[in-house]
């Protein structure tokens, strides 16, 4: 296959979202400016402009009309994908790390880093169907855990908040009275920060990637471990194949290290996994620094990569991927 | 400046202007296409920076991706006008590139087995040794299977070698690698006792690479490959293509895991009538001995 190569943002990729139908791909990275391009061409679209530091999340409602944006600059920004105007702006004394749109698009998770003196925290907001209504008050907000909640999605049904992040646990939360409900076990769990956390298509399980070199499968409701896979560099990117029972881990060295090495020592490859048997299919390799963000598109025929190195790679398969034999 | 636009204009105002706002005076954009191969051409006008008039014709092709079935809304999204900073988008600025180089999904060495031998030289170089083959010959000394060309210290250091040795034992290869380390530069993060993170730096031997001309133009890899095999193992086959035509250029190369393999495959097939051409087969290489 031959790569789309985006070159859109000036400083590191941090995230990436497919909207439902699979035609928009949301870029978001550390130079201020989420960006919406084309999924099937990779031509932009138009970008977001309002944050003021790094935009580490983002979530786009089910009808693509909204798109829900974190960023370090302590804000979270509504806007309307298709005009890219700002349509609200919850404000929070630290930084904002990730976002999450529940089932129905009437309620977000959002998670703050700790800052200054006050703790890491979940919050769960409101999201009116008119933006005049929007109001910046919280449901619920959850605090406890230690460190940067580095994700928090929403579980089946909107009953449960999962959360993970730099403690290394995964936690279990009751969205309408915030109690601890599950939590993962640590002779089994990650060993380090985990980095990124990833849903199933149906929300019926989620892969989870760690710096501790490794990737968990868990069930969504009762927080089992169902699979884990091991690479060989720490994992900051995680995604699965809605089609296929494949999942995608991307990584790399610290970035720090990135430049007293071979890049081929780097591993800045997208490793593929058979989801059941946990053995390696494959890589794909391209970029020249680690992989920040992954995303599948939901037909499963496509999927995009962005790297500490700028770009957003669109990779959309050829033919003989499709019947891979293990 | 909005009223220099709005009086009539004056030839002699021209020049005091910068140049941008007179670009309702030229030509509108053209757009041809895209024809039935998906190419398509732009023709815009322009002021460029000495005030002069240019014409810029970008002819882009247009691939066809999977003909996706797009949903009613998807399909309206795809008119949507841009917005943000992509309104102002430069037509040279190429935001959004195809790759020049083909990406394939690269299965781990073998399918079952560990995907990744933690001393990668050491290593590749033992599983060498038991399948019998030597892949390294010294290009300083000609020896083989002792060292790598880069690394050979001449003769003094060299092991007394059996004429020509076909299968090095095991042992001796590894204390060749192992030794070799010293004096080389090693970065800080792959010295002994930092976590190895292995880099697989697996040379590309063109020792046993064989050049072959006068190929028809239309020969492929994969009919090289039907032809070479038949003399050994094959480890990569390249035909030259032409970047702009997409035509072979006539020529490619051949590398074999033997070298026996390859001398035979060139005694065998240097003038051998392929496709109504004649080939011509040599060491890729000219060598100095």
């Amino acid at each position: 296959m031959r790569p789309i190569l985006m070159k859109g943002h000036e400083r590191p990729l941090t995230f990436l979202k497919y909207n439902r139908d699979g035609d928009l791909l949301f870029s978001c990275a550390k130079d201020h400016t989420p960006t919406v391009w084309f999924a099937d061409n990779g031509e932009r679209l138009g970008t977001y402009r309002g944050h003021n530091g790094a935009v580490w999340c983002c979530d786009v409602s089910r009808d693509s009309m909204r798109l829900i944006t974190g960023s370090a600059d302590q804000s979270v920004k509504l806007w309307n994908v298709q005009t890219g105007e700002q349509l609200y702006s919850f404000n929070f004394g630290s930084p904002a790390r990730a976002v999450d749109l529940a089932v129905g698009d009437k309620l977000a998770v959002i998670t703050t880093d700790p800052f200054m003196d006050s703790p890491s925290a979940i919050h769960v907001k409101q999201i009116s169907r008119d933006p005049s209504d929007q109001t910046g008050e919280s449901v619920l907000t959850i605090k406890g855990p230690q460190g940067r909640i580095n994700r928090a999605v929403w579980g089946p049904l909107n009953k449960t908040i999962i959360s993970a992040g730099e403690d290394a646990v995964v936690r279990i939360w009751d969205s309408e009275t915030g109690k601890l409900l599950k939590e993962s076990d640590k002779e089994s769990g990650h060993k380090k920060t985990i980095t990124a956390l990833s849903k199933s298509t149906d929300g019926s399980h989620f892969l989870t990637g760690s710096l501790d070199k490794s990737a968990k499968l868990w069930d969504a409701r009762t927080l089992t471990l169902i699979k884990t896979y091991v690479t060989e560099r720490p994992v900051n990117a995680v995604a699965m194949s809605p089609l296929l029972d494949h999942v995608v881990l991307g990584g790399g060295q610290d970035a720090s290290n990135v430049t007293t090495t071979d890049h081929r020592a780097g591993k800045f490859e997208a490793k593929f996994f058979d989801k059941i048997l946990q053995e390696e299919i494959g890589g794909v390799k391209g970029h020249f620094g680690p992989i920040n963000a992954l995303a599948f598109n939901p037909d499963g025929k496509s999927f995009s990569s962005g790297g500490e190195d700028g770009y957003v790679r669109l990779h959309h398969f050829d033919s003989d991927y499709f019947n891979i034999k293990i | 400046m909005a009223a220099a636009q709005q009086t009539k204009l004056r030839w002699g105002e021209l020049e005091e202007d910068d140049g941008e706002d007179l670009d309702f005076l030229l030509p509108p954009r053209q757009v041809i296409g895209p024809d039935e191969n998906g190419i398509k051409k732009v023709i815009e006008y322009r002021f460029n920076d000495d005030g002069n008039k240019v014409k810029i014709t970008t002819t882009s092709r247009t691939r066809k991706l999977a003909n996706a079935r797009l949903s009613k809304r998807a399909i309206e999204r795809r008119s949507w006008p841009k917005f943000g900073d992509a309104v102002h988008e430069d037509v040279g600025s190429r935001l959004t590139m195809v790759s020049t180089e083909e990406i394939l999904l690269e299965r781990p060495r073998a399918p079952g087995s560990k995907p990744e031998e933690p001393k990668a030289g050491g290593d590749s170089l033992a599983q060498l040794g038991k399948g019998g083959a030597v892949l390294m010959v010294c290009r300083t000394c000609g020896k083989k299977g002792d060292h790598w060309t880069s690394r050979c210290p001449y003769k003094d250091l060299a092991q007394p070698a059996e004429g020509f040795v076909d299968k090095p034992p095991v042992s001796e290869s590894t204390t060749a690698a192992a030794g070799a380390t010293k004096g080389t530069y090693v970065p800080p993060s792959q010295r002994a006792g930092a976590e190895r993170t292995g880099s697989d730096m697996r040379r590309r031997n063109d020792e046993n690479s064989v050049r072959v001309t006068n190929l028809s133009e239309d020969t492929r890899e994969p009919d090289l490959l039907e032809l070479f095999r038949p003399f050994g193992a094959v480890s990569r086959v390249y035909v030259a293509v032409d970047q702009k035509t997409g035509m072979s250029r006539g020529f490619g190369f051949v590398n074999f895991v033997n070298r026996e393999d390859a001398q035979r495959a060139i005694n065998k097939l240097n003038g051998y009538g392929y496709d109504n051409l004649i080939l011509r087969v040599e060491w890729a290489t000219p060598r100095a001995n």
